[in-house]
């Protein structure tokens, strides 16, 4: 059996930074949230603020380590599948890798311990400092790593001499054209991810019938969390659309599915697009949509995918289909994220004084399942991006193909077959952790560490 | 001196580099050793050694990312020319590490039922990380060859590691712990440590003899009256570890913490045992520190930035380990 190593090195590079991602969207958002809870109880001195941060630390220590875990293996991934990269582009990505050890790895890991176990051993104003240090740090970690992925999708501030990429304006290097949306699109993203996942679980334990003031808390910052910034991110997913259409036309081309360069382009709702005929098939659109929304006029000449091919016939551009879908499935779960934050924000406004129930129980079963539409959006809006930027790792400097190493398909094929098992096992017993700590939180142990009650069976026996 | 600066930048990224690995190999080294010696402790013993660890390992492990993010920043063709060669064990020690750090949470947090089954985990994952680590090192002792007994060397200075670990993860329990598993983490010490100075003493005979350049270097005058001190104080300071082990545990406790110095000091002079004998190659034989680094201008930023926040680092890790000074408690958030 033959085995490609660049495709295999794709996917595995894929399925290890996706993995990855699942994390510090969590920790990202979620840090500044525990940071929240604690202002709050400090602010109010009402107790339930605690409960609500001791429930939701134990999510974010978790999701913690599955993040750093799954990070070590990035650093290495670059060496061992994709030497090229570095030894193109890495007197640009060196720096910017290096910042980001230098000034977030270590200070979130280190005040993690405090943070997580230094509750007792500190003053509660330490603590709160290590929190928001904590915070702080897996933000400027976002930082760092999303100036270097704007960078590799618009360079600038460089110059290539003897073909390896040299800095020459370090300014221009950070504030690359696409740095400042893409920072907010994904930062917004990670707030959605928690203010859903906090809600989704919070309606879970409404359900198990918990009643508790934390519970309750907890559900309305989830859903205001939620309502607030989906408005915010749609306005600034679409900034950055403008942008990336400035700046890469074929990853928008894909985006639309659209062909040829015309105006009056439709929006485009559903459809197959099939790249051996270079057309789309059961096409269903709203005309002059996209003219509109790219162009702000329904005549506005849109760019198309065949402006996209050599002469001789060499393909330029993404590969349409996993752009065009993934651009559809993350529009959609935003859609259905401002439905159901709004409808439940309004609820929760006419319910807030009297009701037992805060929201009615079918909008309860419908937020559970969006405990982890942050995930679906995060990651489909990173294969957009990503597949959109190919057949370049960095834009019009480097193509994927001349990024890759030596190491033999068969070798790439076993690892990845690892890689795939341990991530599908883990994710597993992460979904059943978070589901085994909002039982426990919904039957008012807290979800601590207290001996169940399964234990005396056997401590009776014993007597 | 700012010239001076400017043409060491390769030399100087070189040295913080070997920081790096070293303050790594004794930092992750003690919490990894503790997860190997998992293998020898019962359930409640368990939950203590977590607790000796819980509060650092996440901050220890950083250390590994920080001397790969050097080798990767610093000499990035290098980077890619050893893990590359590497990738077998790297994969290994990056599943292994996967495993046992998500096992710290998870069996925790799993419940009771699974909780054997993520002690092995983090057993394993111990194990393997070491093994891995230490395969990495045999085989670029030898220069990155991967013939059938390179292959078996690598393997023996994997279980060497593995010793290793286990030695200084016992010395930071005598350190952490009390009663009946701080006598145990007495006995384990000593016997890890007897592996460990096995280990040490092969790869120091096999250095020299994989590479005529390093046997040159060491057995010529006058760099062999330099160089004779780091064995002999490395043997000095094994029979003083294993004296100071036959008088562990003290009534006091005043002298926990010797066993941990003096092994930590042991691997120091290992450590610049090994640089002095492969400087100035980064890639031994093939590719030295100036010909595999980066473009000056881009070290130069980030020295900028390594001088500034080190010390700062240095500075809340320790203070990190003030908080959680003395002897260690079961973990908990509130």
């Amino acid at each position: 059996m033959e085995f490609d190593p660049f495709l295999l090195s794709r996917i595995q590079f894929a399925a290890n930074i996706s993995f990855h991602i699942l994390f510090p969207t969590i920790t990202i958002a979620l840090g500044w949230v525990l940071v929240f809870f604690k202002w709050r109880y400090a602010r109010t001195g009402d107790a339930t603020w605690m409960d609500a941060y001791f429930f939701w630390v134990k999510i974010f220590a978790l999701s913690f380590a599955l993040g750093v875990v799954s990070g070590i293996t990035m650093s290495f991934q670059f060496g061992t599948n994709w030497p090229g990269f570095m030894e193109t582009v890495g007197n640009i990505a060196g720096p910017l890798l290096a910042y980001e050890v230098l000034t977030a790895f270590f200070l979130e890991a280190v005040f993690l311990g405090i943070m997580l176990f230094g509750f007792r051993r500190v003053s509660n104003r330490v603590h709160t400092a290590a929190t928001v240090l904590v915070a702080f740090g897996t933000t400027m970690s976002a930082f760092w790593i999303l100036v270097l992925n704007s960078w590799m999708h618009t360079p600038a501030g460089h110059e290539v001499r003897d073909g390896i990429v040299h800095a020459v304006d370090w300014w221009a290097i950070i504030f690359n054209p696409s740095m400042p949306y893409r920072l907010a699109h994904m930062l917004i993203a990670s707030g959605l991810t928690v203010a859903f996942l906090i809600a989704g679980v919070s309606a879970f334990r409404l359900l198990m019938g918990d009643r508790g003031e934390p519970v309750r808390k907890m559900l309305r910052t989830g859903v205001v969390m939620g309502a607030a910034l989906i408005p915010v991110q749609i306005l600034v997913g679409d900034l950055h659309g403008l942008n990336t259409l400035e700046h890469q036309p074929a990853k928008v081309a894909a985006m639309e599915g659209n062909w040829e360069t015309r105006g009056n382009v439709p929006l485009i709702l559903f459809a197959i697009p099939d790249e051996e005929a270079r057309t789309n098939h059961f096409e269903l659109g709203i005309p002059g949509g996209a003219s509109l929304i790219l162009k702000h006029s329904f005549d506005g000449v849109v760019p198309g995918l065949n402006d996209f091919v050599a002469e001789d016939g060499t393909v330029l551009h993404p590969p349409v289909a996993p752009v065009f879908w993934g651009f559809r499935v993350m529009v959609g779960t935003g859609m259905a994220m401002l439905v159901l934050s709004w409808t439940a924000a309004w609820f929760l406004w006419k319910r807030r004084a009297h009701f037992a129930e805060p929201l009615p129980k079918p909008l309860l079963y419908m937020l559970v399942p969006m405990a982890f539409s942050g995930w679906v959006a995060t990651l489909a809006g990173w294969y957009v991006t990503e597949i959109g930027r190919q057949p370049w790792l960095v834009t019009g400097v480097l193509t994927t193909k001349d990024a890759l190493g030596p190491v033999a398909g068969g070798m790439v094929a076993s690892t990845l077959f690892v890689y795939l098992a341990a991530y599908v096992l883990l994710l597993a017993a992460y979904c059943g952790v978070i589901i085994r700590l909002a039982v426990k939180g919904a039957k008012g142990d807290g979800g601590g560490a207290a001996p169940r009650p399964a234990a005396t069976p056997a401590f009776i026996a014993a007597e | 001196m700012a010239e001076l600066v400017w043409q060491h930048l390769p030399l100087i990224f070189a040295g913080l580099m070997g920081l790096s690995i070293l303050v790594y190999v004794i930092l992750d080294g003690f919490d990894l050793g503790v997860g190997i010696l998992f293998a020898g402790a019962t359930p409640t013993e368990k939950d203590r050694m977590i607790g000796s660890i819980g509060p650092f390992w996440d901050a220890n492990e950083t250390w590994l990312v920080l001397a790969i993010g050097i080798l990767l920043v610093a000499f990035p063709v290098a980077h890619g020319q050893i893990l590359t060669a590497l990738y077998l064990p790297v994969a290994v020690m990056l599943i292994a590490l996967i495993m046992r750090g998500v096992a710290f949470e998870f069996r925790a947090k799993a419940g009771t039922a699974q909780k054997p089954m993520w002690n092995l985990i983090f057993f394993a994952g111990s194990a393997l990380t070491a093994l891995s680590q230490g395969f990495m090192l045999g085989a670029y002792v030898l220069g990155l060859r991967s013939d059938l007994w390179a292959t078996l060397f690598s393997l023996a200075v994997g279980f060497a590691l593995l010793a290793t670990y286990a030695a200084i993860g016992g010395a930071w329990l005598i350190y952490k712990a009390e009663g009946e598993l701080q006598k145990k983490a007495v006995r384990w010490t000593a016997g890890a440590s007897i592996a460990m100075a096995a280990g040490m003493a092969m790869v120091s005979i096999a250095t020299p003899l994989a590479s005529p350049r390093i046997f040159d270097k060491w057995f010529s005058v006058p760099e062999i009256i330099a160089l004779a001190p780091l064995p002999i104080a490395a043997g000095l300071l094994f029979v003083f570890l294993f004296w100071q082990l036959a008088h562990l545990p003290d009534r006091n406790d005043r002298f926990s913490l010797v066993p941990f110095v003096v092994i930590s000091a042991i691997l120091t002079l290992g450590f610049f045992g090994l640089a002095y004998s492969f400087y100035p190659y980064i890639v031994p034989d093939r590719m030295t520190i100036d010909a595999a680094a980066s473009a000056r201008e881009s070290l130069a930023i980030i020295l900028a930035g390594v001088c500034i926040v080190l010390p700062v680092i240095v500075g809340y890790s320790v203070f990190a380990y003030r908080v959680f000074g003395g002897k260690a408690t079961d973990l908990r958030y509130d």
